[in-house]
């Protein structure tokens, strides 16, 4: 008998079960079927504007920093002017997200740089998948369009995000997730961020920018 | 060689944890903990809802665990990971030390793991010649130090500032001497730099797991820092190292734990990092690890199935129990000897390791309740610590004065009549020869009570006869 085998035993063993057993099966292929919600807190929810209003608030006081403009293409001034207040170099690395694409940067004077990060990046923009307003916490998906090294490896990451991609809560990420990769698929990596890095390990006093981000920026468009 | 547990000298430890200052220092930034939990849960009104919801996950799990084992294997799969399956922590070290040097592995960078620490992961590393890194701040505090972690979710928290930048200038020998690292930015700023090549240099990246997702094949885990993240997404292989219990069925599942898990811990309404892991880097990803391997670790936990120790398995390890502990605010995790301290280790250790080794530990409670009072998944975690005190007196573990002891009041206590009469007779005798100063600062056989504290002399008639006066009877 391999390990495999003798853990499976094992633990059949202490159950008093078999493995073979129809209801126990059924049980367990209808609950990944079907996958329930259990206890949703009401916090996250509401029509879009009371969604963007907990988001912020949320996100906010997981000490990330939002802006708001009304169009994709006024994304590119709003990336620039908050580089420049912190006194940020004007390079900006991306990756392939048509969205990020289309926009204006030849407008402002960031230099851009494409692909993934290989640690020396100060800043670095993506798109998030999704918002959940519950928390105020970011879904990004990785691939091409946005690479996951960008999300840990820049000092000040920034954002974008659609309004109309504010959801409620885990669940409605969830439910977009399997839109996107099918029912049981999913990303190689699904990050949900919820403010930038941080540490309290040195006699618990928190600092922000462990490894990851120092600031994290969200700029709402919509 | 896992571990060496000194679990079973734990009352010296407790002696010298107390009597040690600087320890007791800094045991007391322990208690921003329970603030922030308390509020965090408080801006919830599901709170105590979804904690009855996160129990009934884990106990539908754990009554079906070899199935959702073999679906969460059947994903990880199909995903293009693979899953391997470890009966003890040699066999996990022996696994994991095999992957390493097939892929000709020098450097390994960790993410936070209590199961790596669990089966001895590092010295195991270390001794196959490859260099082992902790890259969470405060696992890696206390790599410098040579010490294991004093808490699951803080490792470092027993240890000061001035300690910190005392380890930082030994080991970062190329960096300026005459650098300022008085203050806590200037120690994580440097830790951040230091680890930052470590990162990008290392052929392994090692994480644990707080979930493996059984609907997807995914792995989660739940970090402050994104240390984890670097350690996973930035070397050849990513391998996972979690104990079977961490299965859980579906993200919907998922996130109950999640919504539990950080509020517990750190009293956050989500930790800054949930990362979801689902196999290696796809055809067209420009980042992410080439291969992916999970090792599911047993070391005895299959065997606590079905039994009075089961509840245990529901665990997600938050911490919340040790931060509301009056014992562990008192001594710290390392007394507890081995690798889980804290209300959950006393259950857990004597489990794990063994009763002989581990079952002075259930001891170390004063049965005030406030870990299960706390506790996400509401494991009755007093309760277990009886079960293993009734099991370390029935198995002739405990020392023979408590064994005597409880015989000889047993004997008593059995027969009514003469207890009673006992009772009242000591209870004359002690108020005759106490009445002078109405306490006394010694007295045979309890000397364990007045070497710290007097022991106050009975005022005249036991509760029992007092009752009998006021009431004329007892039912």
């Amino acid at each position: 008998m391999n390990s495999r085998e003798a853990v499976l035993a094992n633990i059949r063993r202490s159950l008093g079960v078999r493995g073979d057993e129809a209801p126990r099966n059924f049980e367990v292929e209808t609950r990944l079927a079907q996958a329930p919600a259990g206890v949703v807190p009401k916090r996250g929810q509401g029509d879009a504007s009371a969604r963007l209003a907990i988001f912020k608030a949320e996100a906010e006081r997981a000490q990330a920093s939002i802006a708001e403009v009304a169009a994709w293409t006024d994304a590119p001034a709003e990336v620039a002017r908050f580089l420049r207040e912190n006194n940020c170099p004007a390079t900006l690395r991306m990756g392939a997200d048509a969205r990020l694409d289309a926009m204006p940067w030849s407008e402002t004077s960031l230099e851009i740089l494409h692909g993934a990060s290989d640690g020396r990046d100060l800043n670095a923009v993506s798109a998030a998948f999704a918002g959940i307003a519950e928390t105020g916490t970011l879904a990004l998906v990785s691939g091409a369009d946005n690479p996951t090294t960008l999300n840990f490896l820049s000092d000040n990451h920034i954002v974008v995000l659609s309004r109309d991609a504010i959801l409620a809560d885990y669940e409605s990420a969830f439910a977009k997730l399997r839109e996107a990769y099918g029912k049981g698929g999913a990303p190689r990596t699904l990050n949900l961020i919820t403010g930038p890095s941080r540490s309290a390990d040195i006699e618990q006093t928190l600092l922000l920018g462990a490894h990851g981000p120092r600031r994290l920026h969200i700029v709402i468009v919509g | 060689m896992t571990l060496i547990a000194t679990t079973a000298k734990f009352k010296d430890n407790v002696h010298a944890a107390l009597t040690d200052a600087r320890l007791q220092g800094a045991l007391g930034h322990a208690r921003n903990f329970t603030v922030r939990r308390a509020e965090a849960a408080g801006r919830l009104p599901e709170f105590e809802a979804l904690r009855d919801s996160a129990r009934a996950i884990k106990d539908h799990t754990l009554a079906h665990l070899d199935l959702y084992l073999e679906a969460y294997e059947r994903k990880v799969r199909d995903s293009g990971g693979e899953v391997h399956y470890a009966q003890d922590a040699e066999e996990a070290r022996t696994i994991i030390l095999d992957l390493c040097k097939s892929m000709g592995a020098k450097s390994v960078t960790k993410g936070k793991s209590m199961v790596a620490e669990e089966i001895g992961l590092n010295h195991a590393l270390e001794a196959a010649g490859i260099d082992a890194v902790e890259t969470d701040l405060g696992e890696y505090i206390i790599q410098l130090r040579g010490e294991t972690p004093s808490h699951i979710i803080a490792p470092a928290i027993h240890v000061t500032k001035e300690e910190v930048e005392r380890e930082f200038r030994k080991a970062h020998r190329d960096l300026p001497p005459d650098r300022s690292l008085a203050e806590p930015e200037q120690l994580l700023s440097e830790a951040r730099e230091v680890l930052r090549a470590k990162f990008l240099a290392a052929d392994v990246g090692i994480t644990g797991a707080n979930f493996l997702i059984a609907e997807t094949g995914t792995s989660i885990i739940v970090t402050n820092e994104g240390n984890g993240d670097l350690t996973q997404i930035l070397p050849r292989a990513h391998i996972v190292i979690a104990s079977l219990e961490k299965v859980t069925p579906t993200l919907e599942d998922a996130a109950q734990l999640l919504r539990v898990l950080s509020r517990s811990a750190t009293g956050q309404d989500a930790s800054v990092y949930a990362t979801l892991s689902t196999g290696p880097r796809r055809p067209d990803d420009p980042d992410g690890p080439s291969a992916y391997h999970v090792v599911i670790l047993d070391n005895g936990r299959s065997s606590m199935l079905g039994g009075e120790f089961e509840d245990m398995l529901r665990c997600i390890r938050c911490g919340a129990c040790m931060n509301h502990c009056p014992v562990y605010q008192a001594v710290g995790g390392h007394a507890y000897g081995w690798v889980y301290p804290g209300p959950m280790g006393a259950v857990l250790t004597p489990s794990l390791i063994g009763v002989a080794e581990g079952g002075q530990l259930p001891n170390a409670s004063t049965f005030c309740g406030r870990c299960e009072e706390v506790c996400p998944v509401r494991i009755p975690l007093p309760k277990m610590m009886r079960h293993w005190r009734e099991r370390e007196f029935e198995r002739r573990l405990s020392p023979a004065p408590l064994r005597y002891g409880l015989g000889f009041w047993a004997f008593f206590a059995s027969r009514p009549a003469l207890y009673r009469l006992s009772t009242d007779l000591s209870a004359r005798a002690m108020h005759l020869i106490g009445r002078g100063k109405g306490r006394f600062s010694w007295a045979p056989f309890a000397g364990g009570w007045t070497r710290y504290r007097d022991l106050a002399a009975p005022q005249g008639a036991t509760f029992q006869s007092q009752w009998r006066g006021r009431s004329g009877a007892v039912r």
